[in-house]
């Protein structure tokens, strides 16, 4: 058979497997487990979206921990029972329309990615203006003010005592589907004509604009999609932790996205995907060690703050002596691994 | 609001006011230099009242004796950060934000894992805690002591910048590094020197914050730090003059703020934030309208 | 009606006029040089025409269409390309990808419908894969299509610049310097390259040179700055023998 038709069967069997796989994982698989492998799918949204704006675009924007709060807000909002906000809602009650309403899981969803989007239309009209480190500063700006506002209103969201008991619909199944959906959405992007032209803007502007690219429509583009997807991830975040307060999405997020794109190799998908598995991990055994244990009867007092030392660390490593990441901007293709198949094989014939 | 009133505010918004203009003169040195924002200073600060108050709690040291040998391993901290973690990227714009965002974090945890995160209280000289009184009004001695040793230390950058041989490299170098090489000047000195004024103006701050707000944890660098740098910016990034009265300025309006408008205080971090954005969009280079640099078609 | 039409531009930078009432009309088909000594507001004049600089005076029209003031990617839509006096190709894509986006202007559609990849889109990709391909072709550069721009030897690298502007459909082409740093041998190629360049595409064609073989060769007429004011405007022949060329040139004496 042809080529390219065998490639679109084997990316349908892998996704068919992946998905598969999360059903089956659902029942079969202790919690712990589980929740771990919704982490990496949640991750595996963020990297992407970042890798979206920064890898291929060359926006250095430090605005997802505040975008992801407007997707989870969003969606807890709007799945919370009125009866379940009444009474979370410790300091003032909940206004109108937030109240009454309860919308399904699916719609709340959408309206998280939507709603997130806008935001950050707002945020990356004057934000997209400015270069470098001012576009940084800005972002994080943003992002911050997101959170603070998020802190002072307690009729809309509680405040700083956050939301709880956020009800779980999202399994395993659907956090998957939603990687595979947005890593497919960013390379199709990519792989186009305006993928094409966001990586000439991040290339050379002035060279971008003599060529007839809108710069402004370019970087704007690549930051609203990115938002969206930034968004939903933020509401799967909410949906699996059960439980959001505005210190949920202090800048330390946008810092950990950071360093698994870093990790990856910000021009590739591939590698944001295994550096998203990584950071998991990594996250998770570093919590072992810095949560007090008892040990046959010995104390081990844990030490705290040796995650984020560690992984502070690990980034500056990484900037200083492996600024490509893993993968730097290869990705994983059928091409690549057909040809290693085919070398293997005609190797075995030869001798 | 009663006129003592009103002056016991300014009195407490000029020291903060001088607080932050010491730590923004900090952050605008180094942007000036090496085009850099050094988000790591507030750290340093951290950093410098750490060291201070180990020295006079567990060694135990005078604390004259503690401030200043705590300011001399800041200094060299700062100097060994420069070169292993700022140096190398100098090259790369946003490598070497992620660099300084790395070692800010690094820091914040290195000393929560060293001291937990729980806050200590921060030794000082008992006299700076003492009140003066004018009627209804009280000024504490260390707010006092704050205007005394902002300016003067403001007044020593000033004589160095101005009329020493380093201070002229300086402003060489800011201006247009490679004019400043083909000069002969040696870009690695002068930005060492630069980091040198720069820690040390965050020690001093450090000493006299935290002998004012005398709780002290990894993270109370960060706040007075993101102050600032948002004074630095509003003043004009990489202009001494403008970080002071950035600083001043940010520092003044926001106790300025609780005082007329007690229901906006916790909008006060907002405020700041807004005031950053808004600077950034519509004055980029501050109230000095400072020059920012542009590609060249 | 002239094809590029400017009308006393005038670019101030603060205090210092880099270019004073600068007039120009090309007409369809001419070649038309700029030359004067460095400093004089030549690359000033291109960047203006272009849009990456708003003038302090003056008007530009494109066959009769006013783009005074344009942003630069505007004025490529209306058929003004330009290459940079510094190779600016996009170093890290390929010289494929170099060349294609040069056809992204004129697409029509929307990112929705490239990421679903509807028909009406993939047509239009696989026409300008196509175009870019018989270009590449056209200029010599096919063999080099998957290579990485930025690794081309310096010769290829400006005529890769050139296609690129090419992709663009332009009516008018600036060239900001096109034979710096190139051999004699290079530089006769790019002569002849200029030339076949523009009769395949039917353009019009305004030149920065310092290269005077260039410059009187190919030029119909050239124009001649010095400290941003015209002191020449005129025939090859009667520049070169124009005194105060000769002047601006040497300096006073």
């Amino acid at each position: 058979m042809e080529k390219k038709q065998l490639k679109t069967i084997l990316s349908l069997v892998s996704v068919a497997v992946i998905l598969f796989f999360s059903f089956w994982a659902e029942d079969h698989l202790d919690s712990y487990q589980i929740r771990l492998l919704y982490m990496w799918g949640i991750y595996v949204i963020f990297v992407a979206s970042f890798n979206l704006v920064y890898g291929y675009t060359g926006q250095f924007s430090m605005g997802h921990a505040g975008l992801a709060a407007v997707g989870a807000y969003t969606v807890s909002l709007l799945i919370l029972s009125p009866e379940a906000k009444q009474l979370s809602f410790f300091i003032a009650p909940p206004i109108w329309p937030i109240s009454v309403v309860q919308w399904p899981f699916l719609p709340s969803l959408i309206l998280a990615g939507v709603l997130t989007a806008i935001v950050g239309f707002l945020i990356g009209a004057p934000a997209l203006r400015l270069r470098g480190d001012y576009l940084l500063i800005a972002t994080l700006g943003f992002s911050e003010i997101i959170r603070l506002l998020l802190c002072n209103m307690p009729s809309i969201c509680n405040g700083a005592m956050g939301l709880k008991g956020i009800p779980h619909h999202a399994n395993l199944t659907w956090v998957a589907g939603l990687a595979i959906f947005t890593v497919f959405v960013v390379k199709r992007l990519v792989d186009s004509s305006y993928g094409r032209a966001m990586r000439c803007v991040k290339e050379d502007e002035i060279a971008a604009e003599a060529v007839g690219v809108n710069l402004f429509y370019h970087k704007i583009l690549a930051f609203v999609i990115s938002s969206f997807f930034v968004g939903i991830g933020g509401a799967l975040f909410a949906e699996v932790l059960g439980t959001i307060d505005p210190n949920t999405f202090k800048p330390y997020l946008t810092y950990a996205v950071m360093i698994m794109a870093v990790l990856g190799g910000v021009e590739s998908l591939t590698g944001g995907i295994i550096a998203a598995a990584v950071y998991t991990v990594m996250s998770e055994l570093l919590r072992v060690v810095e949560t007090p244990r008892t040990f046959f009867s010995l104390e081990y007092p844990g030490i705290p703050g040796l995650r984020m030392l560690v992984f502070a660390v690990m980034l500056l490593l990484l900037i200083l002596f492996a600024r490509k990441g893993l993968m730097g901007d290869r990705e994983f293709s059928w091409d690549w691994l057909l040809s290693k198949v085919q070398r293997d094989t005609k190797g075995g014939q030869e001798s | 609001m009663s006129f003592e009133l009103f002056v016991q505010y300014l009195v407490n918004g000029v020291a903060l006011g001088s607080l932050y203009a010491l730590v923004a003169i900090g952050y605008t040195i180094i942007y000036g230099v090496v085009n850099l924002m050094n988000m790591a200073h507030g750290e340093f600060f951290m950093v410098a009242a750490f060291l201070a108050m180990w020295g006079v709690n567990k060694l135990p040291l005078p604390w004259y004796v503690a401030y200043a040998i705590s300011t001399v391993i800041t200094v060299l901290l700062g100097l060994f950060v420069e070169k292993v973690a700022y140096r190398p990227l100098r090259k790369v714009k946003v490598s070497s934000f992620i660099g300084a965002i790395s070692v800010s974090f690094l820091l914040q945890n290195l000393f929560v894992v060293l001291f937990t995160s729980r806050s200590k209280q921060f030794p000082h000289p008992e006299f700076l805690d003492e009140v003066l009184h004018f009627g209804n009004v009280s000024i504490p001695v260390v707010n006092i002591v704050i205007v005394i040793v902002s300016a003067g230390m403001f007044l020593i950058l000033s004589y160095i910048v101005s009329k020493t041989k380093m201070g002229r490299a300086m402003r060489a170098v800011s201006k247009d590094l490679e004019a400043a090489q083909l000069m002969g000047i040696n870009p690695d000195r002068v930005i060492s020197f630069s980091f040198i004024l720069s820690t040390t103006f965050a020690a001093v701050g450090a000493f006299m914050y935290c002998s004012k707000f005398p709780y002290v944890d990894p993270f109370t660098g960060a706040i007075p730090g993101l102050k600032a740098f948002i004074g630095a910016v509003m003043g004009g990034i990489g202009s001494i003059p403008g970080a002071l009265v950035g600083g001043f300025t940010l520092g003044l309006s926001e106790i300025m703020l609780v005082g007329f408008l007690p229901t906006m205080t916790s909008y006060r971090d907002i405020f700041a934030y807004l005031i950053l954005i808004l600077f950034l969009l519509f004055r980029p280079g501050g109230i000095f309208n400072v020059k920012i640099r542009e590609e060249k078609v | 009606m002239s094809v590029l039409n400017v009308d006393n531009l005038t670019m101030r930078f603060g205090g210092l006029v880099a270019v004073s009432e600068f007039n120009l009309e090309l007409e369809k088909g001419e070649i038309v040089g700029l030359i004067g000594p460095n400093g004089s507001g030549k690359t000033t004049v291109f960047n203006t025409v272009t849009g990456f600089y708003m003038p302090t005076e003056g008007n530009i029209f494109l066959d009769g269409t006013e783009i005074t003031g344009l942003k630069p990617d505007k004025v490529t839509s209306f058929g003004l390309a330009r290459i940079f006096q510094n190779s600016r190709v996009f170093r890290n894509l390929t010289v494929f990808d170099n060349v294609m986006i040069g056809y992204h202007l004129r697409l029509h559609s929307n990112p929705l419908a490239a990421i679903a990849r509807t028909p009406g889109y993939v047509k239009q990709e696989t026409e300008a894969k196509e175009k870019t391909l018989a270009l590449l072709e056209g200029l010599g550069l096919v063999e080099y299509v998957d290579e990485r721009a930025g690794s081309l030897p310096y010769g290829l690298q400006r005529k890769l610049e050139v296609a690129r502007a090419l992709a663009t459909k332009p009516k008018v082409l600036l060239l900001d310097e096109p034979a710096t740093g190139m051999s004699a041998e290079e530089t006769t190629e790019m002569i002849d390259f200029i030339l076949q360049v523009r009769e395949d595409f039917d353009l019009t064609i305004f030149l920065i040179e310092h290269h005077m073989q260039v410059v009187m060769g190919i030029c119909h007429r050239i124009v001649v700055l010095n400290y941003g004011k015209t002191i020449a405007n005129g025939t090859p022949d009667s520049i070169k023998n124009n005194p105060k060329v000769i002047q601006a040139y040497l300096g006073a004496d």
